[in-house]
């Protein structure tokens, strides 16, 4: 293969993570580990109601509790509609939240802050604000959303972008090809699914948190842990009213996000309660609050409907969605996108095609952006749904992915049709290993000798069950990343990137991405990430951008400043650049055999001879959105008696072009891999009738344990993607798709019945086993 | 009230209040390897080695450490001197977002310090009590056996 034979370095090798020292031995690097003197305690006051007007709100109790600094709520704070979705401008989530309002929409909503001295203080001040409520009437459900006679969330005048606020509906998609009803008529074999997930959590061990302080200059300093600093600092300054100019943002480690740190939240709270101060304050969620109040992935009910010829090759695919949003519509119509553009391109031989669905406010928790976005919940029922027909043609569910997936050469119309909220751009596909994604991983399960067996160890079946996912790399046309490369007078780099690493390791690959263009090992590069002040723009770590949108920014940074190190050589040595090679950090020439170190290079330039600074700017706009593809293979066993599911082996074999780290894509498969079994098994958030989250803590949540891990095999399949930095695309997200549809049609395939709706909980596995006896 | 209690070898000697929790103690000493992830010992993000055993700081009240010894992250190796479990870590890619990095690395520490021949079980059931969202934990378990390995042949100090 081509990619073998050209001259990576760095590039293909697990280095050390370039924040892994760091981090391993505890040095403070995370938001919190800051200790600002002086700085105020900040907390918010939630709504105990799941629909309410403020009739009354009396602070003065409040105001009088010692050491009590500010207290902001709808009264004494301007209404600026906005939205919390961490997006680039403009914002295609609706303007349908404001930093308080006089109506509160769910249990936990936002009614009032405090910022005080101490966390004593805060509480008891916040005991202490008197709220005079007039309760509204409720919905919970979509289906109640949606009545006539609903009341409706959103009637404020002001909220801009929503699709039918008196319907309470916040997005809605409707995007034909071909002529569905004719498709599915006259297909000889169909097949379907309705599939449906609950609200459940991104669960990042780090809570949401956020220090505001004023610098030497008097400007704002914002260091959160968000995934998208320079979203921060836009929406932050429009909402609290501030010059742009006057923040920075800074994000320094933060303890994971999945999507759920894709949002503004704290920041525009703490921003203008050290404004009121002129102190410094600390936000932090508590982990009640993290579930409650940040973000969590969309509900959803998903159908689709398959047609096929009896070759199995697709004619008609139809894919319905209803999609809770909760309270307000962050992310709404995106989500609901993808739950379309992201899954039904991977079966692209269909010519007849329709997607549609609606995105519907709830007086619950607010959905945000999650790991897949969407794509987990098409994919679930999708791939159920691919089983089935696989069943009802007689033919192996493998057999049936291979004559249906998209090859190289390939497109979908569906690429064109539907973007982020918008139209999307067409493209073909450059890379795809599926096919060999898919024979690598049935063999490594071992599908033939084990499929359709129903092994029996006591009460307990054994089955196995597959499916198959794409995602995408950054979103086309809109996400945009920038990098500054500078060579030092040693010769070693300092690269300064907007892109944000959430844990995911992005500043070391990005390291190894110059490093490997400028022949150097990655310790020679310094990075430096996620800072508005001094590092150029990226719109964010979200939609699998960062390896491949910010990754290229890297590399046509590092191709510049290593040709200007050439250029500085070439005059050095009185030699053209073209016979001049740089590798193993000096310059040689192939003629003279003349050597210069980087070291000389770098010293030369800033001190010696026609002085300057070599360094480079560049900026990536996403062209196209390469997609990873992925196969996903299970075992489970199935106890009959009780219901229980037990995963015993997981194996999920990738193509992600070339890792640019393997250990690191590895460990996205795997966290995803295992992440997807809590979905499947046993994560749901529930709520009592009044609409308030009862099991909002990891004692009453289950995210799954150490011991609650299958033998987990993840393989890296090798394809080289022709636009993508080194050959490589994006890894981050594709394995949460899988594990919903893989177990639950490993479960069908050792039990016989078909789980559709999320956790597969051994109640509803007994009672679906129950009603089928 | 004043307590007297052994931190990573060195003595303190300090006034607490009766009901602040040993974790904003060790924070405010500058321990920030002690991380706060729920409050509730569900996380074991807080987890820190009292007389060798590992306790949540969370739930742990600053006056139950008369006496006793702590031993926190900081007290196990540094960024030029790694302890060979934390290098473990490191070249097992163990480490994403690194949060819950310092309460795993304590509880292996525990469970090497009386076994350096674990099984891959024992090591998931020493680490069961603390959350991981990143990793699916594969590379962690990975990297207890990595060190328990290099301590049997003699290569922990």
């Amino acid at each position: 293969m081509a990619v073998e034979t050209r001259q990576r370095g760095a590039v293909g090798q697990s280095v050390t993570k370039v924040d892994g020292p760091a981090l391993v031995t505890g040095k403070p690097v995370f938001t919190l580990d800051l200790d600002v003197p002086g700085t105020l305690v900040g907390k918010i006051l939630p709504s105990p109601h799941p629909h309410a007007e403020i009739v009354a709100i009396d602070t003065s109790e409040a105001e009088a509790v010692p050491g009590v600094r500010a207290i902001l709520h709808h009264g004494n704070v301007p209404r600026i509609p906005y939205t919390t979705a961490g997006q680039g401008w403009p914002e295609p989530s609706p303007y349908d939240t404001v930093l308080f309002d006089r109506k509160v929409r769910f249990v936990g909503d936002r009614v009032a802050a405090v910022a005080a001295e101490t966390e004593e203080a805060a509480d008891e001040a916040l005991a202490k604000i008197h709220v005079e409520y007039r309760v509204l009437p409720t919905v919970f459900s979509p289906e109640e959303a949606l009545a006539s006679d609903a009341p409706p969330l959103h009637n404020e005048p002001d909220a801009e972008g929503i699709y039918d606020a008196k319907r309470n509906i916040a997005a809605a998609v409707d995007i034909p090809v071909g002529d569905i009803a004719k498709g599915l008529a006259e297909a000889p074999i169909v097949a379907g699914a309705t599939c449906e997930i609950p609200y459940s959590q991104h669960a990042a061990l780090e809570p949401h948190c956020v220090i505001a302080y004023f610098d030497e200059g008097g400007r704002l300093v914002l260091r959160t842990s968000t995934q998208v600093p320079f979203h921060v600092r836009r929406i932050v300054a429009r909402v609290v009213g501030l010059d742009p100019a006057r923040i920075r943002v800074v994000k320094p480690r933060i303890g994971g996000g999945f999507g759920s740190k894709q949002e503004v939240l704290l920041e525009p709270v703490a921003a203008l309660l050290a404004l009121r101060t002129g102190r410094s304050v600390r936000m932090a969620c508590t982990r009640q609050e993290v579930f409650v109040a940040s973000r969590t992935r969309h509900p959803m009910r998903v159908t689709v409907r398959l047609g096929a010829g009896k070759d199995g090759v697709l004619q008609a695919l139809d894919m319905e969605v209803l999609s809770n949003t909760g309270a307000y519509g962050a992310h709404a119509l995106t989500v609901l996108s993808n739950v379309g553009s992201k899954t039904l391109p991977l079966y692209n031989k269909a010519r007849h095609l329709r997607f549609h669905g609606k995105a519907v406010y709830t007086n619950l928790p607010v959905a945000g952006a999650y790991r897949g976005y969407g794509a987990t919940q098409g994919y679930f029922a999708l791939e159920v749904a691919m089983d089935a027909l696989a069943e009802n043609l007689g033919m192996d569910p493998i057999e049936l992915r291979r004559r249906n997936h998209i090859r190289v050469g390939e497109t979908s119309p569906i690429f064109e049709k539907i973007g982020e909220g918008r139209e999307g751009t067409a493209q073909i596909i450059r890379s795809c290993a599926l096919a060999d994604c898919l024979r690598i991983g049935a063999e490594r399960i071992g599908w033939k000798e084990n499929r359709g067996r129903r092994c029996e160890d006591g009460p307990w079946v054994h089955g196995l069950g597959m499916a198959c996912a794409m995602q995408g790399s950054g979103i086309t046309g809109v996400d945009m990343a920038a990098a500054t490369l500078v060579m030092q007078d040693d010769g070693s780099f300092r690269l300064l990137v907007g892109a944000t690493d959430l844990g995911t390791g992005s500043d070391t690959i990005l390291a190894q991405i110059a490093a490997a263009e400028l022949g150097v090992p990655v310790d020679r590069v310094l990075v430096y990430s996620s800072d508005t002040d001094f590092t150029p723009f990226d719109t964010g770590a979200y939609a699998s951008s960062t390896t491949y949108v910010s990754g290229n920014a890297v590399l046509r940074a590092a191709q510049d400043v290593r040709q200007q190190i050439l250029d500085v050589a070439a005059a050095a040595v009185g030699e053209r650049t073209e016979v001049l090679e740089l590798t193993d950090g000096a310059v040689q020439s192939r003629k003279t055999g003349k050597r210069l170190t980087l070291s000389e290079i770098g010293h030369r330039a800033i001190y010696v001879v026609d002085q300057r600074q070599i360094a480079a700017t560049a900026s990536f706009l996403c062209p196209e959105s390469p997609p990873p593809f992925a196969a996903f293979f299970c075992e489970v066993a199935v106890d009959r008696e009780t219901g229980v599911v037990r995963v015993e082996r997981f194996v999920v074999a990738a193509d992600c072009g070339v890792a640019i780290h393997p250990k690191a894509a590895e460990g996205q498969l795997e966290g995803a891999i295992l992440q997807g079994i809590g979905h499947a098994l046993c994560e749901e958030m529930l709520f009592s009738k009044s609409g308030r989250c009862v099991n909002a803590g990891f004692f009453d949540y289950k995210i799954p344990s150490s011991l609650d891990v299958p033998g987990i095999k993840a393989i890296l399949v090798p394809s080289e993607e022709p636009t993508g930095p080194w050959g490589a695309k994006s890894i981050s997200e594709i394995g949460i798709n899988g594990p919903l549809p893989a177990i639950s049609n490993a479960i069908y395939d050792a039990v016989g019945v078909r789980m559709i709706r999320a956790p597969f909980t051994p109640e509803r596995v007994r009672f679906v086993l129950g009603a089928t006896a | 009230m004043k307590v007297t209690f052994n931190l990573n070898g060195g003595p303190q000697y300090l006034d607490v209040e009766p009901g602040e929790p040993l974790l904003w103690l060790l924070r405010q000493l500058g321990m920030k390897s002690v991380k706060e992830g729920c409050a509730t010992g569900d996380c074991g993000a807080c987890t820190v080695l009292v007389d060798g055993r590992a306790v949540r700081s969370c739930l742990m009240l600053a006056p139950q450490i008369q006496g006793k010894k702590v031993l926190t992250l900081e007290g196990l190796g540094t960024v030029d001197d790694p302890h060979p479990l934390q290098k473990a870590f490191l070249d097992s890619g163990a480490v994403q977002c690194g949060f819950c990095t310092p309460g795993m690395v304590l509880v292996a520490y525990e469970l090497l310090l009386g076994n350096d021949n674990p099984t891959r079980d024992e090591v998931a059931e020493a680490i069961s009590g603390n959350l991981c969202r990143c990793t699916g934990y594969v590379k962690i378990v990975d990297a207890v056996l990595l060190a328990a390995q290099w301590k049997r042949e003699g290569r922990w100090r």
